[in-house]
């Protein structure tokens, strides 16, 4: 692959011109599009947005004045957009910040991230947003989009303000790792997000069924001593709040779900015509709870992983269509956080990097076509979530990811962009690998050819 | 160094060979580990009933005591081992160290390694501490009860208390009885006793059971008199009531009344059952005095002593694994 590492100054403020990318894969799911590679066809970026794209755009030779990128054969498609990853800023910058988390996602083959608002302060108040957008602007390598808070300090019963927060820029309201637990306080932000037809996404986690524990509740839980969290505090909270979406007719999103349970409560509530959508992370369908082994912190999520028959079922949800987006769940924690007994470690685990060898995996064995896999972190998490990307539609911004489907690989944790290097999959065999992001028209990234690596 | 039996033991001649590097728990253990420890911890036990106990094995050696939760009969019992061996100890307590200043677990592991100790004995509130100081530090470590994890010295003790007793272990049928959810004791008790061949009953409120306990081998019953027919052995569990977040049983008064152990309840298990905790009791709440004074038939004060000898086989049997110098 001939790509030249820096190919690109992101922090270039110049115009960039136009690029042909010839002998690509091209895959779209936004319009069902799944061209094979050819050098009469590709795609075609002119300054920062989609000039063209075909099979036979390129009949008579890429244009003279184009820089011409030969994939060879490699997958061109959206950038991948993530609907959660926590950044840490402001607050904990030691962890991760927006200029890191930023260089994760390039890294990662993301052109677009959701922020969290579970910052330090919380985002609930519109100088807050305003600080990441231009925290973002500064950096500038991939879109960094917030969510605030559904009530104040996300902790709180008072709801913040939705209608400012969203003219601010925020995209979702959520209380992001804390479950929004008050019934009517629920009620109102349903109601009351309608209004501007805002999306509300809750972490489904009954909280007083859930507290004090720190990993699934069963048989290893049991050997190891740990307080468990039953399963079922998923489905109770989804119950709930699902029964409150029909009394309000909101909009709402379930934010990782990771249990059996958990996708048969979606499908229902789907089946009667409810707007819902839900989500799910990597470690759900590829992981269960026995990845704790011996107190292993990296595996102390939230929600826990589960048993292997709730990641079978995360993977049949995700085959059928019931859990529409696979985030990342991106949530970096330092050493100090993390290098402790296992009640006292932190939940929570890097993606970014991982979200697309990962996701690729469920392609690898046979559960996704790859255009399906690519929907659930492009096309269907941009829609959901209001935001303009994961689609190679001509006019659009020139948001990409180049990547080999194949690329035998293993996942090395200390090479991450991330300040943060709390990954589960750590040492795991993968298939696929990131060669080039664009944003805007702009490389953000590309990999170090194989050659010059071993070199 | 002269020869005396004790020495023969754990070594290669003797076709026994000790697996682990720490003592962290009885889970991962063979019948052979926990047989050799049982035969040395047996041998200590009747030299420390001799005006010949006080020995030279751990000369030169210092053994760190490293308690982040208050015990004071396991920690007196670890410093009495340590001295019978004739290693120097230190005692640490959260009360008196940096922990309570901010330095975390890791850290105090580093500054503790740094000194060269001969062996670490770690008790801590939370499962998985000592198996995550083990990995920083160069000295074995012994688990002195790790959240409701393990507590192995505690389950050999009171395997040899049984064995010198019963004369085996293999067929017994054990009945554990009281806080299964929160005991480190009953966890390391049930691996112990199982891998050795005995049977293994837990007795408790349903709220006292943890998830999937059937999936540890035990028969589970929620009635102690149902529970305890045909017992050999009965251990009673103490109620940990500052381990519980919330209300677990309605009242100690309760509790006695349907699991506390007294004459009438004992009265099912077998003519010769007999009767231990590892204290420490809380009369009235989990055992009637009369039943825990039973001189015939409580093992209690007999678990202390045998407490001691365990210890000093950990002790001795790790020191060597790591290759502590034959002067």
């Amino acid at each position: 692959m001939a790509v030249r590492p820096g190919d690109g100054d992101p922090m270039s403020d110049t115009r960039p011109g136009r690029t042909a990318y010839i002998n690509a894969h091209i895959v779209d799911p936004s319009s069902g599009r799944d061209d094979p590679p050819s050098p009469s066809g590709g795609l075609l970026s002119a300054g920062e947005a989609i000039a063209a794209i075909g099979p036979d755009i390129f009949a008579g030779g890429p244009p003279a004045d184009a820089t011409v990128i030969d994939c060879h054969g490699a997958v061109l498609a959206p950038g991948l957009v993530d609907i959660r990853v926590d950044f840490c800023e402001p607050g904990a910058e030691y962890k991760e910040d927006i200029a890191s988390g930023s260089a994760s996602a390039a890294a990662g083959g993301v052109t677009s991230v959701v922020m969290m608002p579970n910052t330090d302060p919380v985002v609930d108040d519109a100088a807050v947003v305003e600080f990441i957008a231009r925290r973002a602007r500064e950096v500038k390598l991939v879109k960094v989009y917030a969510s605030a808070a559904i009530t104040r300090g996300c902790d709180s019963n008072e709801l913040s303000e939705m209608g400012l927060l969203k003219a601010a820029g925020v995209v979702a309201f959520t209380n992001g790792t804390n479950t929004l637990a008050d019934a009517k306080t629920m009620v109102r932000a349903l109601k009351y997000a309608s209004t501007f037809g805002a999306l509300i996404v809750q972490h489904p986690e009954e909280p007083t069924l859930a507290g004090g524990g720190v990993m699934q509740s069963g048989e290893i839980a049991t050997r190891l001593g740990l307080p468990g969290i039953p399963r079922e505090a998923e489905a109770i909270q989804l119950d709930r709040d699902l029964a409150l979406v029909d009394m309000t007719h909101g909009r709402f999103h379930a934010a990782h779900i990771s249990t059996a349970a958990g996708v048969e409560r979606i499908r229902r509530a789907k089946a009667a015509g409810l707007d819902v959508t839900c989500d799910t992370a990597p470690p759900y369908f590829a992981l269960n709870e026995l990845a704790v082994g011996d107190y292993r912190t990296f595996a102390k999520l939230s929600p826990p992983l589960r048993a292997e028959e709730d990641r079978q079922a995360i993977v049949a949800g995700l085959a059928d269509g019931t859990i529409d987006i696979i985030a990342s769940d991106h949530m970096p924690q330092n050493q100090d956080s993390k290098r402790l007994p296992f009640e006292q470690a932190e939940f929570g685990a890097v993606g970014l990097e991982t979200l697309l060898p990962m996701t690729l995996e469920l392609v690898h064995n046979g559960h996704l076509s790859l255009i399906d896999a690519l929907a659930c972190v492009t096309s269907r998490a941009a829609a959901r979530f209001g935001l303009p990307a994961g689609t190679l539609a001509v006019g659009t911004p020139a948001d990409l990811v180049l990547f080999d489907r194949d690329r035998p690989g293993r996942i090395a944790a200390e090479t991450f962009r991330s300040k943060s290097k709390n990954s589960p999959f750590d040492g795991r065999l993968i298939q696929g690998m990131v060669l080039r992001t664009v944003v805007d028209g702009r490389t953000v990234f590309a990999a170090v050819p194989a050659a010059a690596a071993a070199a | 160094m002269t020869a005396h039996p004790i020495e023969s033991l754990a070594t290669a001649d003797t076709g026994m060979a000790f697996a682990h590097r720490h003592l962290l728990g009885i889970e991962d253990m063979s019948p052979d580990d926990i047989s050799l420890l049982l035969t040395l911890s047996n041998e200590y036990a009747e030299r420390n009933r001799t005006p010949d106990r006080k020995l030279d094995l751990l000369d030169g050696c210092t053994v760190i005591n490293l308690f982040f939760e208050d015990s004071t009969r396991t920690r007196v019992s670890f410093e009495l081992a340590a001295q019978r061996l004739g290693a120097d100890v230190i005692n640490m307590s959260v009360a008196t160290s940096s922990i309570k200043k901010g330095e975390t677990l890791i850290d105090t592991a580093m500054t503790l390694n740094a000194m060269h100790p001969d062996a670490l004995v770690v008790r801590h509130p939370h499962a998985g501490a000592a198996s995550l100081l083990s990995e920083k530090v160069t000295c074995p470590v012994l688990n002195a009860g790790d959240g409701s994890h393990e507590h192995p010295t505690q389950a050999l003790l009171d395997a040899l208390t049984i064995q010198r007793r019963k004369g085996h272990l293999q067929g017994l049928l054990v009945a554990i009885c009281g806080d299964i959810a929160h005991s480190r004791v009953a966890r390391s008790n049930i691996h112990l006793l199982q891998i050795m061949g005995a049977r293994v009953r837990v007795i408790a409120p349903p709220t006292l059971i943890p998830a999937a306990m059937e999936r540890l081998g035990v028969e589970i019953f929620h009635d102690m008199r149902k529970g305890l027919d045909g017992c050999d052995i009965v251990m009673m569990l103490r109620l940990q009531r500052e381990r519980m977040e919330g209300s677990y049983v309605p009242s100690t008064h309760e509790y006695f009344h349907f699991y506390g152990l007294d004459q009438e309840k004992l009265g099912c298990a077998k003519p010769d059952a007999l009767i231990m905790h590892p204290g420490p009791m809380n009369r009235g709440v989990e055992i009637d005095t009369l039943v825990a004074d039973d001189i015939d038939r409580s093992l209690i004060r007999e678990q202390v002593e045998m407490g001691v000898a365990v210890r000093m086989a950990c002790l001795d049997v790790l020191t060597r694994v790591h290759g502590r110098q034959a002067r």
